[in-house]
């Protein structure tokens, strides 16, 4: 619904009861990142622990949600688990466009369930139900239970946690709509403290749109841009997995825990190796013509009598570098059978996946043994790493307890930090240089999307800081502009600023669109302030040694531009949140 | 005379730009509820799309069903609807055999009226305008209306 105001539905789940809150600041905050960290300051709760049953679980959409293409994101805000810190972590699924039809801006959740339960909201209902049934089960099972149980198909969301979430897991994901996630920064453990396996968002809500054909118009325009256009060819055709061979063509894959950056083995988990052997099919967030999501298929034989079951894996870039690069894994098959089991488990695939890269090579070099990881971890062998995520989803012993709360954590305990492939939390796939290594250790998600840090290296050879600082500033800006929207960001080429205004001038919105540069200055800001309300220091952040040893086709990275950029980003960063308060 | 058709629902990837597209354009209505086509998954999202559409019946049942006249046959399959006639009972679609008429929570009727708005929005060319190879059935008849979609 078109409103100059923000219309929350906020859940108590000790309760089982709501409360719709209407909320004031669409002209200051517009939606999504702003929106967020609007309510977090209002409910959040900065000083106690992340599972204080108070802490909310902040999910919000923005003004462009559902009305124009690749406006499909939904933005997740919480206090993290992994750093006990506010946090921010995007899916995009059904879940933005439910959230639209459910006639809600945000959807705050708070309080901790009595007993194990789902949520099931909707434009005309909420409950809270049991589901001590469904508590211990794995993700893929809990979506067809729900299915089954819930109407609506097709025009619902459906977010649930695995095994890693009910554990609490630092590196718990929240499944959306089986093929994507929130998957960064621990959402689905602080999901679990609640006592909360899954969240149906029934989209059951229809609105009338502007009399004039103006909307229609700009609408049919961004629509052909987005599908007829090259513009967003890369993301339908390869996908993002087209960065496997490009950057171990120029020496900036992370490969074996970062030992290489660059391999042959890697000619096997390539983006053109998963799309002729493996790709079944592409699918789509809700409205987004791209359909960028790639499933590839795994078939196993479990008869000698010619007797197999297939399953359909999500496949991208930053997966396959997790466990398959990382992990020394280079067949492709075997990559979806481990992205298959981090999905079953409910585990943020990146983080799992970088993290047992530690494992491996601390195994290596005698830091841990078959004592802790109960089987040998070495690179390359896929069936150990199956076990091991198993491990690590059900939190089977100490070792891997501690491991789930991140790799920096466990190393901290059992030695071997050098190595640990932490920038804030386990490391992105891109080794492209000292950029995108403190894009990634400062950036607000410790996400490689926070800003392009990783295309700058590829772009600059110069090691300038006062340009490296102010691309990571004013990039940072840009994107959250449009995580306040929400757009999805490969629509970033599509909707400049010119365009976003345009978009929501069509639909009323005057005065925001004629103050976004204002808007996303004012929002960065707020979303730092909060971050540091919350304990963040950038001071306390270290980037492990192991990026230092890294060469590219640049060369060796250079330390010293390293601590440098690192340390005026961090000044910048606490000027930014002073600003914001 | 034209209808719309799914002949390669398989492509699908569930973007629901149809829906949205009749609902924008046909409706003025921000929606996938509200709309003549409507995109569900067959049996999970594991096992692809389908489209829940009018399939042009001629005879209509819907048109047949409606006590009033808001619905009445369209040459070569499928309704013509005059709204302003529509009283909310439902019969239209209680009689469809697919399910192709979405009653809004207020019970306004939602129907395909192959008017085509929506194909150029599927990214994947799923959808298609057809000539109508359909006969008129023998059994039962509707009145025949004005050939121009009405709402």
């Amino acid at each position: 619904m078109i409103r100059d105001y923000f219309r929350v539905l906020k859940v108590d789940l000790a309760s089982g009861r709501g409360q719709v809150v209407t909320l004031e600041g669409r002209d200051q905050v517009a939606g999504g990142s702003g929106l967020a960290a609007l309510i977090y300051q209002k409910f959040g709760k900065p000083a106690a622990p992340w599972d204080d049953p108070e802490q909310p679980l902040i999910f919000a959409i923005g003004p462009l949600t559902g009305y124009f293409p690749l406006m499909s994101k939904t933005v997740l805000g919480f206090k993290s688990p992994y750093h006990d810190q506010y946090a921010e972590s995007h899916a995009g699924g059904r879940s933005a466009v439910a959230l639209r039809f459910a006639d809600l801006d945000a959807l705050v959740i708070s309080g901790k369930a009595a007993r194990p339960s789902f949520l099931s909201v909707g434009s005309r209902h909420l409950e809270v139900q049991d589901a001590h049934y469904l508590w211990g089960m794995e993700v893929q099972a809990v979506g067809k239970y729900l299915r089954r149980k819930q109407r609506g198909s097709g025009h619902r969301s459906i977010l649930r946690i695995g095994p890693a979430g009910e554990q609490g897991s630092a590196m718990a994901c929240i499944n959306v709509d089986t093929y994507r996630h929130f998957g960064r920064l621990g959402g689905g453990g602080a999901m679990g403290a609640k006592n909360l396996k899954a969240i149906v968002i029934q989209g059951d809500g229809n609105f009338p749109l502007p009399e004039d054909r103006g909307y229609a118009k700009l609408f049919a325009e961004v629509h052909q841009q987005l599908t007829q256009t090259k513009m967003m060819q890369k993301y339908h055709n390869l996908g993002t997995p087209i960065n496997m061979a490009v950057l171990n063509d120029i020496q900036a894959l992370p490969i074996r825990n970062l030992k290489e950056t660059s391999a042959p083995d890697i000619a096997g988990i390539t983006g053109e190796r998963f799309a002729e052997d493996t790709l079944l099919r592409n699918m789509a967030c809700s409205g987004c013509p791209v359909g960028c999501i790639h499933l590839g298929f795994v078939r196993e034989r479990f008869h000698a009598d010619h007797r197999y079951y297939f399953r359909q894996v999500s496949y991208d870039h930053e997966p396959i570098f997790a466990v398959g690069a990382m992990l020394g894994v280079t067949d492709c098959f075997q990559v979806l059978d481990l992205i298959d089991v981090t999905e079953k488990m409910g585990l943020d695939v990146m983080s799992a996946g970088v993290a047992l890269a530690w494992a491996a090579e601390a195994t290596e070099k005698g830091v841990i043994s078959e004592k802790e990881t109960i089987m040998p971890l070495t690179f390359g062998n896929a069936k150990n790493f199956e076990t091991a995520l198993r491990h690590l989803g059900h939190g089977t012993n100490d070792f891997f307890r501690l491991l789930a709360q991140g790799a920096g954590k466990a190393a901290a305990h059992y030695g071997g930090q050098d190595y640990a492939c932490v920038l804030g939390q386990e490391m992105g796939g891109y080794a492209t240089g000292e950029v995108f290594f403190v894009s990634q250790a400062l950036g607000f998600r410790h996400s490689h999307l926070d800003s392009g840090g990783y295309s700058y290296d590829q772009k600059h050879e110069d090691r300038d800081v006062d340009q490296a600082l102010n691309f990571l500033v004013k990039d940072e800006e840009g994107r959250v502009l449009l995580t306040s929207m929400v757009s999805c960001l490969f629509a970033r080429e599509v909707y400049k600023e010119e365009l976003l205004a345009d978009c929501l001038k069509s639909l009323g919105y005057e005065t925001l669109a004629g103050q976004l540069p204002e808007l996303s200055r004012r929002v960065q800001k707020l979303r730092w302030q909060t971050r540091l309300a919350t304990g963040f220091n950038p001071a306390s952040i270290s980037i492990p040694k192991r990026f230092t040893e890294v060469t590219t086709w640049k060369g060796k990275v250079d330390g010293d531009f390293l601590t440098e950029l690192k340390n005026a980003y961090g000044q910048h960063i606490l000027k930014l949140a002073q600003e914001g308060a | 005379m034209k209808i719309l058709t799914a002949p390669r629902m398989e492509r699908c990837i569930g973007c629901h730009s149809c829906s949205l597209a009749c609902a924008r354009e046909v409706h003025q209505r921000l929606s996938w509820d509200t709309a003549g086509i409507r995109i569900h998954s067959s049996g999970g999202l594991s096992t692809g799309f389908e489209a829940i559409t009018c399939l042009a019946c001629l005879p209509a049942p819907c048109a047949l069903a409606c006590p009033t006249g808001a619905y009445s046959q369209r040459k070569g399959g499928g309704v013509i609807v005059r709204k302003k006639l529509c009283i909310r009972c439902g019969a239209c679609a209680a009689a469809c055999p697919v399910d192709a008429v979405y009653l809004d929570p207020e019970g306004e009727p939602f129907v395909c009226l192959h008017c085509g708005k929506c194909v150029p929005f599927c990214p994947h060319d799923c959808l298609e305008m057809k000539e109508s190879e359909a006969k008129p059935a023998s059994a039962g008849s509707a009145p025949e209306a004005a050939t121009e979609a009405v709402l």
